[in-house]
């Protein structure tokens, strides 16, 4: 018994001990639901029917029609995601502090959360349809001679995902940046610093890392589009992103090697486009923030 | 504000030029779904609410709105339920390993839901679960529970834990100190999380998509399936129930933000004195 105690102090000085267990539940599910099933997917991709251990891989890259969804997806949600980080910083900026109605504004800005992808593609179907409001308005006013098509190519799948990436973006930049001590402002103000100076010497690089987590975070739901790019866009086409090819492999062609092959590739390419964001922010500026970064 | 300067006007009139499209979207909707034949004018030629009665029974509106909920408190519970001590380790411990735990916990928020989405549901199918609500609601948890984890661990580092160590030291266990001590402490935290994995989870698509069966859709599946279904419905009664959908959302929106200071999600700071 004695040596059962024994170890149980040495375990304990190193941190270990039975609190530890409540960690249990919840590592457990996430290695269940999580780790395992993506272990059989890389499992299952390296066992296609024909063509070797890596038949699906090869059959993804050398086929034009599907290994463009990559560049397709990448094209979509980069400028999506860049977009919606860009724009989100001056308005977020311009809301610190306290006035009249900020808190009305933001709920007006971040209202396009409950929208969901079917009423957006609705919305844009009907609005920037050929005989929508927004073209009705152009004609009216003369700016165009025919109705511009907006919807059911990229670009209806782009604003679809401003809509829904951009308020999400908001929130977190906007709270990233109530996060930063106003008072660094204020002090460089008094050593003379202009407006455009306090925000690019001090503001910025204190937002550094916040703004590298929220490209993440917006580039992750912009890269996952895929109810959007078959509602609004043209899903055999111009739109066609990874993941229809990966849900079409998967449950319409029941090849489901290809399918998780494709959805491991989809992994890897978004987590090399997350890692080479938090390698530029390392490089940029490495301490932390005033807040929890 | 004094005086507006140039860059102020040019940020305040992106802003309205986006929530007077937004406005436009969002108007365009509910006006097809209470206008009756809308072809090439600015409005429709009438008015009518039977779009909204139609989609209710033509749907089975009920059944899937039962789902949804059911789904929802059971996700949420659950993730209460494991992400609470779990972060409570994380935010109080230093343990060997710590930042392996941890980065566990924050790979399923930063994949793509699809790219787990399909080997889960493989994985579901096989065991039997997908297909029925456990399959959907386990399927829900895969984000949930770190989502829980992430937004209860400043919580929980802002309550002192001298607080702790005195009910420790007047003979309390770990388990009355969860229930007795932090629990009521915990309350808004709790609140807050639960609100967000909420939303979430009734707004989650592809997860839902990818494990529900015919009886076992939630509200934006059932959307989606109607709207990609399109030619044989109306659209006004696809746009009838984007309404019922937005608008459930928006209440649980509201309900969020009385709870939640959007500002504070990840950082706290006193507010600006001016």
């Amino acid at each position: 018994m004695s040596g059962g105690t024994a170890l149980r102090h040495r375990l304990a000085e190193r941190g270990l001990d039975r609190q530890l267990l409540l960690l249990v539940p919840g590592l457990a599910c996430v290695l269940a639901l999580f780790i395992y099933p993506f272990a059989y997917g890389i499992g299952l991709s390296f066992q296609p029917a024909s063509g070797g251990v890596l038949g699906a891989y090869r059959a993804f890259f050398t086929d034009a029609y599907q290994r463009d969804t990559i560049a397709t997806t990448l094209g979509l949600s980069l400028p999506a995601a860049i977009l919606n980080v860009a724009a989100s910083v001056p308005i977020a900026y311009r809301m610190r502090g306290r006035f009249r109605g900020k808190r009305l504004l933001t709920t007006i800005l971040v209202v396009p959360i409950t929208l969901g992808t079917v009423l957006t593609a609705e919305g844009l179907l009907n609005y920037l349809g050929p005989t929508g409001w927004f073209n009705r308005a152009l004609l009216g006013l003369g700016v165009i001679d025919e109705p511009v098509r907006l919807t059911n190519n990229y670009w209806g799948v782009f604003f679809s995902l401003v809509i829904t990436g951009f308020p999400f973006a908001f929130l977190l930049i906007l709270s990233y940046l109530s996060g930063i001590d106003p008072t660094l402002e204020r002090a460089a103000a008094t050593l003379g610093a202009g407006r455009w100076q306090r925000f690019s010497r001090i503001t910025l690089p204190l937002l550094a890392p916040g703004l590298a987590t929220t490209f993440c975070l917006t580039f992750v739901l912009a890269f996952s589009v895929f109810p959007s790019a078959v509602l609004v866009g043209d899903p055999a086409g111009s739109t066609r992103v990874v993941s229809i090819a990966a849900y079409h492999a998967a449950y319409e062609a029941y090849d489901y090697p290809l399918g998780s092959a494709i959805a491991v590739i989809m992994g890897v390419v978004e987590l090399i486009v997350v890692a080479v964001v938090l390698g530029l922010r390392s490089l940029f500026y490495t301490g932390s923030t005033g807040g929890k970064g | 504000m004094k005086r507006l300067t140039v860059g102020a006007w040019l940020v305040w009139g992106a802003v309205a030029f986006f929530l007077i499209n937004l406005a436009g979207l969002i108007g365009a909707v509910v006006v097809n779904s209470v206008g009756q034949r809308w072809f090439d004018t600015w409005l429709p030629q009438g008015w009518t609410t039977h779009w909204y009665a139609g989609a209710w029974e033509e749907f089975g509106l009920f059944q899937v709105l039962v789902v949804t909920l059911e789904v929802a408190l059971l996700v949420v519970a659950i993730s209460v339920l494991v992400g609470v001590p779990a972060s409570y380790v994380l935010a109080r411990r230093s343990f060997p390993g710590r930042r392996v735990v941890y980065l566990l916990f924050l790979l399923p928020i930063l994949m793509p839901p699809i790219t787990y989405g399909i080997p889960l549901a493989t994985v579901l199918y096989k065991y039997g679960f997908a297909g029925h609500l456990a399959g959907v609601v386990l399927a829900n948890l895969v984000p949930s529970i770190p989502f829980v984890i992430l937004t209860m661990t400043p919580f929980i580092e802002q309550i002192d834990q001298s607080v702790e160590r005195a009910a420790r030291m007047c003979g309390a266990r770990t388990w009355q100190i969860f229930t007795r001590i932090l629990a009521p402490l915990l309350v808004p935290g709790i609140l807050a999380a639960s609100i967000l994995v909420l939303v979430r989870t009734v707004g989650m698509f592809e997860l839902t998509f990818l494990t529900a069966g015919p009886d076992s859709q939630t509200l934006v599946v059932a959307l989606y399936y109607s709207m990609s279904a399109a030619g044989i419905r109306a659209q006004q009664s696809v746009d009838a129930m984007a309404v019922l959908y937005t608008s459930s959302m928006l209440v649980l929106l509201v309900i969020a933000l009385r709870f939640v200071n959007p500002t504070q999600l990840v950082a706290r700071v006193k507010d600006d004195p001016d």
